[in-house]
């Protein structure tokens, strides 16, 4: 602030000078004083657009550098305000089968080594599988039952292991190293041993870190803007304890900080677990989605450069990390958000890591032609009944199919539907108002028309068209130095959700991290 | 009603193997008719309401004033300069009739061969019809003088869809906006249709060194009829002498000569403001235009950084030539700039094409800021041509690239020198 006033003073005084200059030499002639008027205002014209431009161009300052405390506010961004958004109150609803699906770890190598097989008993924090890329990092059974199947998709490879839970759960008892005095090397193989590590997800490419890795800082965020998202300060309740033992074990893992982003929004305040966890970094986020967004947060506080490996957990993963030191074993409950508007009664259901999207949602689904998502409506993953819940989820979202005719629904739609454009008026005129919304893409895809529409809802220092074209183009430099590795496919979600000429952009940031990783 | 007319569209679709060409045609208007049913399939599983065809179609509404009130003035000039019906509102329906009649063949043909290669390309290459060309026959009848004819208008249009755009792969692809390609078609392979003192004015003839009103056609003696019926008003025969004093000039050509006395001899400034003065079709009622201008803003359709920064850097070129006073043309007041000539609608619908601008928001700053300033100079410098945004916002379109390209590079750097820093 002081340097644009500074820049300010100084460039009206120097304007002064120069007219003043001018005036000099054209004195004598009439009208002297109107054009004194006219250097005023020609310099106060000038003036705006150098500070507009020397602003963006050499006086901005890189982003990220929030520090403890602070609060950063996100001026873009666009909150999408949907029918369905879940009750707080407890769902009924029991899952009998749940699955650990290799695919949804990135990273590995693509078909796990097996260590159970179909028709074997196991406990809840036993190892499933595990990579044979890095043998040490156990995935676990989340129930104790029996594997009753290994389903296998394209090339053989597997894509779900599935549990038939018992009534009466079973948990494998751990010892966790004593947290105070262990090495990081025993807690780290602790870790990959119980199960949890896995959880953890490494950026760039949202990947399982390798064995021994080390963060430079490890972010969480504890409240999410997406629409129909889950409260996270309820998901917490009477889980302090917990989160605050899975912070302090993360502490131990990296050499630099543990940050948590905390809801500045200001409608509803943190939770006190949040609030007043202790051993972090808390830096608050003001403004629209995706203000909640990890990758957001990452950005403002201290961006991910060439070559460094950060760490992101969500609050539950937090939670279950907590649980090995003061429950002793791999505690794979979640409190799971149902949300959207075919969902006959939203709340939140207790259930574990991977249950059966069918069991969860049955009875529970108003029409026939629905779209189940496991995860946000932005960028979930369409599942059915026969799916299972992500580990990385915890929400389902149920929405109408969209496949439909509508007559000039690009001049006049028949029903209202969310946008960030100001060309619908009733959208204008009650700016609060929540939308029934379907899967219907509005519109067929066309070549990149529009700009700047990314940017008004990214609040970041990244140029998101330019990105996209780089990636397009293959152009792996350019990708990288317009800052691809800070963004994973849920931060451009915003982006495609409003992209006028309908382009997939999460799928083409998908392929561009992939490119990178291949790079590496 | 919707099912009525998806029996229907089913009823007449045609083989998609055995005429693709028909086919292709068969969808486009279908999906015009028809939002299609797609559901999303990767990605955010809902979508904006907000399609290229609305964000086109916004554009188009925005200038529907221009459209009305050029026609209005194409038939208010007509007779202005034969000294007939002076005031406003007097013959007000052979006014919008004869400029009916000058305009809907030049939208037809604009149309017509604008769509006809779209259609032909969207074909060839397999892939659906882009609403692109909805925007560009929509300017390029405003962009012309009124008695431009038909053959050179299609030769324009045809010439800057094929070589200014599908050339370079479609909608979304062209370096150069489209409209104004087709218009600076016209300004250099036939000057005489587009320049000067004696194009500005429709319907007027040159007889023995003299000039007079043209005779009028069929289409006028059709319209007679009816006004006959209603005892209105008639056209009559035509042919009648322009008044004394007739220049037929626009306000730039007098001030290039003599300016600003000269131009207030001729027009008044109200005038000038209202847009009763000769020109091209559609960009003389400066009020319509800030009135689509400001849709554009409040919808977010167009760039107001680049509207703003034209504003700009007008005013600051404007204030130099003031303070230079070199020529009368200099001496023009800045403010009166805006009120003379296209540089409005050029502001807000030219230089706002999303395609050609630059997309970076700071790109934007910079590129309305210098098209403002190039504009101003062509205007009031170049002793040929009197009028400048045509060839800056072109001249400046094929710098856009280059702008971003600062822009992404300091972006770039930014992040690099961060990272080095860091290290």
């Amino acid at each position: 602030m002081k340097n644009t006033t500074l820049k300010f003073l100084l460039l009206l005084v120097t304007w002064g000078i120069a007219s003043g200059d001018i005036l000099a030499q054209s004195a004598g002639s009439s009208g002297s004083k109107s054009m004194y008027a006219l250097y005023a205002i020609g310099a106060l014209l000038l003036t705006g657009i150098w500070m507009q431009v020397s602003d963006k161009f050499a006086g901005k300052k890189s982003a990220g550098g929030a520090q403890d405390g602070s609060t950063v506010s996100l001026q873009q961004g666009h909150d999408i305000i949907l029918k369905g958004v879940p009750a707080k109150t407890q769902v009924a609803a029991q899952a009998k089968t749940y699955a650990v699906c290799p695919p949804v770890f990135k990273g590995l190598s693509p078909i796990p080594k097996m260590e159970v097989e179909v028709g074997a008993e196991v406990k809840a924090g036993d190892a499933l599988f595990h990579a044979k890329s890095a043998p040490s990092v156990k995935f676990v059974a989340p129930v104790s039952g029996e594997v009753i199947a290994i389903n296998r998709g394209a090339k053989r490879a597997i894509t779900e292991v599935v549990i038939l839970a018992d009534k009466e759960q079973q948990h494998r008892a751990l010892t966790p190293p004593q947290l105070n005095s262990c090495s990081r090397q025993e807690l780290q193989d602790f870790l990959m041993d119980s199960g949890a590590w896995a959880l953890i997800r490494q950026r760039p490419f949202q990947i399982v870190p390798a064995p021994g890795d080390v963060p430079r800082d490890i972010f969480i965020s504890t409240f999410d803007t997406a629409p129909l998202a889950p409260d996270l300060n309820h998901v917490v309740e009477g889980k302090g304890e917990a989160f605050q033992k899975g912070l302090d074990v993360l502490a131990r893992l990296t050499d630099g900080s543990v940050w948590l982003g905390l809801d500045g929004r200001g409608k509803s305040a943190p939770s006190a677990v949040f609030a007043q966890a202790k051993g972090v970094k808390k830096v608050s986020f003001k403004g629209k989605h995706p203000a909640g967004n990890v990758g957001v947060q990452i950005h403002h506080i201290n961006p991910i450069k060439s070559g460094e490996k950060v760490w992101t957990l969500n609050v539950q993963d937090v939670v279950t990390i907590g649980a090995l030191f003061t429950e002793k074993r791999f505690n794979a409950a979640r409190l799971v958000a149902l949300s959207g508007d075919e969902c006959k009664t939203t709340g939140y259901v207790s259930t574990h890591i991977g249950a059966n999207i069918g069991d969860l949602t049955t009875g529970n689904i108003k029409g026939e032609n629905v779209r189940i998502i496991s995860g946000d409506i932005l960028s979930g993953a369409t599942t059915n009944a026969a799916g299972f819940l992500s580990p990385f989820d915890d929400q389902i979202t149920i929405i109408e199919e969209g496949n439909d005719f509508e007559m000039f629904g690009w001049l006049a739609p028949s029903y209202a539907r969310p946008t960030v454009s100001r060309t619908y008026l009733g959208n204008l005129v009650a700016p609060g108002r929540s939308f029934h919304v379907n899967t219907n893409t509005h519109g067929e895809k066309r070549a990149f028309v529009v700009t700047g529409q990314y940017e008004s809802v990214l609040p970041m220092d990244v140029l998101p068209q330019h990105l996209f074209k780089a990636i397009l183009a293959g152009d792996i430099e350019q990708m990288e130095g317009l800052g691809i590795l800070e963004l994973s496919e849920e931060d451009v979600a915003l982006c495609e959700f409003a992209c006028t000429s309908k382009q997939s952009l999460q799928q083409i940031l998908q392929d561009g991290l992939e490119m990178m990783q291949e790079q590496m | 009603m919707k099912k009525a007319l998806l029996k229907f569209f089913s009823s007449i679709e045609p083989d998609k193997k055995k005429s693709p060409f028909l086919h292709t045609l068969y969808d486009g208007f279908f999906t015009f008719a028809l939002t299609p049913d797609h559901v999303t399939k990767t990605g955010a599983h809902i979508r904006d309401g907000m399609d290229l065809k609305r964000t086109m179609v916004f554009v188009v509404l925005a200038m529907q004033l221009c459209y009305l009130f050029g026609m209005y003035n194409t038939g208010h000039q007509h007779f202005a300069a034969l000294g007939q019906y002076v005031g406003l509102w007097d013959g007000w329906h052979l006014k919008l009739v004869h400029g009916l009649i000058k305009l809907l063949p030049i939208i037809i043909v604009a149309h017509v061969v604008g769509l006809g290669i779209e259609f032909y390309y969207a074909y060839k290459k397999g892939h659906g019809i882009e609403e692109g060309f909805l925007v560009s026959g929509a300017l390029i009848p405003l962009i012309m003088p009124p008695d431009l004819p038909l053959s050179i208008l299609a030769l324009s249009v045809a010439f800057a869809v094929i070589i200014g755009k599908e050339a370079f792969g479609g909608t979304g692809m062209n370096i150069l906006n489209v409209a104004l390609l087709s218009r600076v078609f016209v300004f250099f392979a036939y000057p005489g249709h587009i320049s000067g003192d004696e194009v500005w004015i429709s319907g007027l003839e040159k007889v023995n060194g003299a000039y007079a009103g043209e005779m009028y056609s069929w289409a006028h003696h059709l319209f007679d009829g009816i006004f006959k019926g209603l005892g209105w008003e008639t056209f009559g025969a035509g042919g009648a002498a322009v008044i004394d004093g007739y220049t037929g000039a626009t306000p730039m050509a007098l001030a290039a000569k003599g300016g600003w006395e000269a131009v207030t001899k001729v027009y008044n400034p109200s005038d000038m403001f209202w847009g009763l003065i000769p020109g091209s079709v559609g960009e003389t009622n400066k009020p319509f235009i800030i009135i689509g201008a400001l849709m554009l803003i409040a919808t977010g359709i167009a760039s107001w950084r680049i509207m703003v920064s034209m504003v700009l850097g007008l005013a600051f070129t404007g204030l130099l030539f003031n303070a230079w006073g070199a020529t009368p043309f200099m001496e023009v007041p800045w403010y009166y700039h805006f009120s003379m000539g296209s540089f409005l609608f050029a502001m807000a619908f030219m230089a706002t094409d999303p395609v050609t601008a630059s997309s970076t928001n700071v790109g934007k700053w910079v590129y309305g800021f210098l098209i403002g300033v190039i504009g101003l100079i062509v205007r009031v410098l170049n002793p040929a041509y009197p009028e400048g945004w045509m060839l800056a916002i072109l001249f400046m379109n094929v710098f856009a690239p280059l702008i971003d390209y600062v822009v992404v590079q300091g972006n770039i750097k930014r992040r690099t020198k961060s990272a080095a820093a860091k290290a």
